[in-house]
């Protein structure tokens, strides 16, 4: 496979793009945009654009990021990606109190829930933990080295999430596998015992996210998927509880006028923080699916779907903070060939979830954003955007994530063909 | 014939200079392929009928499934995976264990695994030493996965009632152990003369490691035995240093190892151990119990 991918990867170096991410602080105190190599944060307390401080010359990130994500308890973000480092910010300081090395690129990152563990994700399956243990805040930790925790058999990681109650660690990878690990006692040391393996996908995994309620604290796993399904899981046994079809109704929207489409690849998922609703992104979607999920009879069913009308907006990733019922959305893509540099995305606000006003969810005009102009212009990149880039965007993404993560099916007249150039046939001509 | 033409396409390369365990293997393989194709045109103008299937014996002659020594766990596969244990169908592996209409009384289960199952010689001895317990083989190589199926059924036609609980499937053990087995469904793992994998950047391709043993000691039941043998002396450390390190395996007393009847197998049932002994070579086995981690 490594031959194969260098590859590939040097004939697909074109259009080799990372997709905009989104994430949100948890109580909404700022706002953090990834895209390329560039990471925005705007604040909300002081309504204003951060800039970030880390003590390493240069660029933050060299190449694009990958994964990002706040602590539980809103006060470290990790940001991590293709240039092979893990970086760890306090968001009091927005200061980078720490620059993990990571052997290959890292595809996931997740904290634990007492924000004392940091864990990341590579290529090439292997998890990571890197202890936080003596930050108090303030002072950098330095020299901090990452040990291995547990692999999957050398499978891309597409994401990773710790369980409500912290007693797992759950990881999915492009071979349709969702890993439900013990975090132990001492990470450091390994994590060797797996609770369960969630088994039904027919494609690779590409999110996932916990649904729970103060009814139920343990909560249930949803996955989305390469094969546009989400999936409720049971942890502890991984057995599949549920499935809902997402793509079938998202190509409902999309046919209208366009050649059918088959298999629309879930890209993010996004859980409300009540447990009941969950947001989905899918590709070529313009807007998100809407499920709520019935915890009681361990149901999934699909509510509506919200369509972004009069721009061409397919989000790339989806954001929540668990105190405001606002749903964040990006659109956008690195180093794409043609467009400026830094690039643009397109940010978009989802609001109107509340059970006591149960009106629709409506989308937030520009100027209805909390921080107005000055959000936009840090997190897009310009107050204004031409909508047309996005949708290429889209595409771009789209392509790179079916080269990245579905498996390549060759005819056996070209697998023979294959054979014949591998290179330890070369070297002997 | 085109089988016969097809293992022709392997060069027959003679580096009697080698020093390495894996290169003397590989020039023994050679040797014996060349000597092979001499013997193979001589039988080929004597029997035209059915060539694949011994005249004397009916069992497949392992001639016509020659294959390549190696092949890459880390290359994506090709072949049909069960998407999760309940998809994997029992009946078509031991029809007279369970018929398919019994398949949802799932009592019978498969409690034996060969990991790289080779030409099946393991399974073939541990079938009538444990009649009632279903075991399967798994190997990547498709060739040799042909072979044993083949040698299997021909067994069971010897031998009516005989042979009925083992199978083989092909299938990357390295990745997809947990879509054949729930967890600690198994008893007895076997990883009888693995790719040794020399090099220290092909070190992960080697099917023991501390993370696989992770996915091993789930597919086993606690005091489930994993068996390790290897004529590669530093593979053999590397096996022992893995297992010994794992918190979920032990090593097993040398009397329980005395009182196993599998043990002897190990350097005694497979095609490779047989060649080990009779090139008077010395091999190193591990053999360890699954155990609860303290906690």
């Amino acid at each position: 496979m490594e031959e194969t991918l260098t590859e590939e990867g040097e004939t697909n170096k074109d259009i080799e793009v990372a997709p905009a991410l989104i994430a949100v602080h948890p109580t909404q105190k700022s706002v953090a945009v990834a895209v390329g190599s560039d990471l925005r944060v705007f604040d909300f307390q002081g309504v204003s654009a951060v800039s970030l401080v880390d003590d390493t010359s240069g660029p933050f990130h060299k190449d694009s990021i990958r994964a990002i994500r706040y602590s539980a308890d809103g006060n470290l973000f990790v940001s991590a990606g293709d240039d092979k480092v893990v970086k760890i910010w306090s968001t009091d300081s927005w200061c980078c109190i720490c620059t993990v090395p990571s052997e290959k690129r890292v595809s996931a990152v997740a904290l634990s829930n007492d924000s004392l563990y940091v864990c990341f994700a590579d290529k090439f399956g292997v998890v990571w933990v890197v202890d936080l243990d003596g930050f108090d805040g303030n002072q950098m930790l330095v020299n901090k080295k990452a040990a291995p925790l547990l692999a999957h058999y050398c499978s891309i990681i597409t994401s990773l999430e710790f369980s409500p109650d912290g007693r797992f660690v759950i990881s999915a990878d492009r071979d349709f596998k969702i890993r439900v690990t013990v975090f132990p006692k001492k990470p450091l040391d390994g994590a060797h015992e797996i609770q369960s393996f969630c088994l039904g996908h027919t494609e690779f995994v590409s999110c996932l996210d916990f649904v729970f309620t103060s009814d139920f604290p343990q909560g249930f796993l949803v996955s989305g998927s390469g094969d546009s399904t989400v999936r409720l899981w049971d942890i502890s046994s991984g057995s599949l509880l549920d499935t809902c079809e997402v793509g079938a109704k998202a190509e409902l929207l999309e046919s209208n006028g366009k050649e059918e489409e088959c298999n629309l690849a879930v890209t993010d998922l996004c859980t409300f923080p009540d447990g009941t609703l969950i947001a989905v992104a899918a590709q070529s979607l313009q807007g998100i699916v809407l499920l709520s999920c019935d915890l009681s009879t361990r149901t999934l069913s699909i509510t509506r779907v919200v369509s972004i009308m009069g721009e061409a907006f397919i989000p790339t990733s989806l954001g929540m903070s668990s105190s405001a019922r606002l749903l964040w959305m990006v659109t956008g893509v690195s180093n794409l060939h043609g467009f400026v540099n830094p690039p643009l995305v397109r940010v978009r606000i989802i609001s109107g979830f509340e059970k006591s006003s149960p009106g629709d969810p409506t989308i937030l005009e520009d100027n209805e954003i909390l921080g107005g102009d000055k959000l936009l212009e840090k997190l897009q990149g310009s107050v204004s955007v031409e909508e047309k880039v996005f949708l290429a965007a889209a595409e771009a993404v789209k392509t790179a994530m079916s080269n990245l993560l579905v498996k390549k099916q060759y005819s056996t007249e070209k697998r023979e063909f294959r054979k014949r150039t591998r290179n330890d046939r070369k070297t002997k001509q | 014939m085109s089988a016969a033409v097809e293992g022709g396409c392997i060069e027959p390369k003679l580096n009697l200079n080698g020093s390495s365990a894996l290169e003397s293997r590989a020039v023994d393989f050679h040797l014996r392929l060349h000597l092979h194709h001499q013997l193979a045109e001589k039988a080929m103008l004597e029997n035209e009928a059915n060539p694949t299937l011994s005249k004397s014996t009916g069992l497949p002659r392992k001639r016509f499934y020659r294959a390549r020594a190696h092949s890459n766990p880390l290359s994506d596969s090709h072949f049909p995976v069960p998407t999760s244990p309940c998809h994997v169908n029992l009946s078509l592996h031991f029809p007279q264990f369970c018929s398919s209409s019994d398949q949802i009384d799932s009592s019978k289960k498969i409690q034996f695994a060969d990991i790289g199952c080779g030409f099946g010689g393991l399974l073939i001895s541990l079938s009538t030493l444990f009649p009632d317990t279903l075991m399967i083989g798994m190997e990547l190589r498709d060739k040799v996965t042909e072979y044993v199926k083949e040698r299997i059924l021909a067994l069971r036609l010897a031998n009516p009632g005989q042979y009925q609980n083992i199978s083989v499937v092909r299938t990357n053990s390295m990745k997809y152990i947990p879509n054949f087995f729930e967890k600690g469904q198994l008893s007895k793992m076997f990883f009888l003369f693995p790719d040794p994998h020399f090099k220290e950047k092909n070190h992960r391709r080697r099917v023991i490691s501390s993370h696989l043993l992770d996915e091993y000691a789930y597919a086993l039941g606690v005091d489930g035995i994993i068996y390790t043998i290897t004529d590669v002396e530093e593979l053999g450390d590397w096996m022992k240093a893995c297992l010994e390190s794992h918190p979920m395996f032990e090593a097993i007393t040398e009397e329980e190892l005395e009182a196993d009847p599998v043990v002897k197998l190990l350097s005694s049932a497979t095609e490779e151990s047989q060649k080990v002994a009779r090139n008077g070579g010395q091999t190193f086995q591990a053999v360890y119990r699954r155990i609860m981690p303290a906690t």
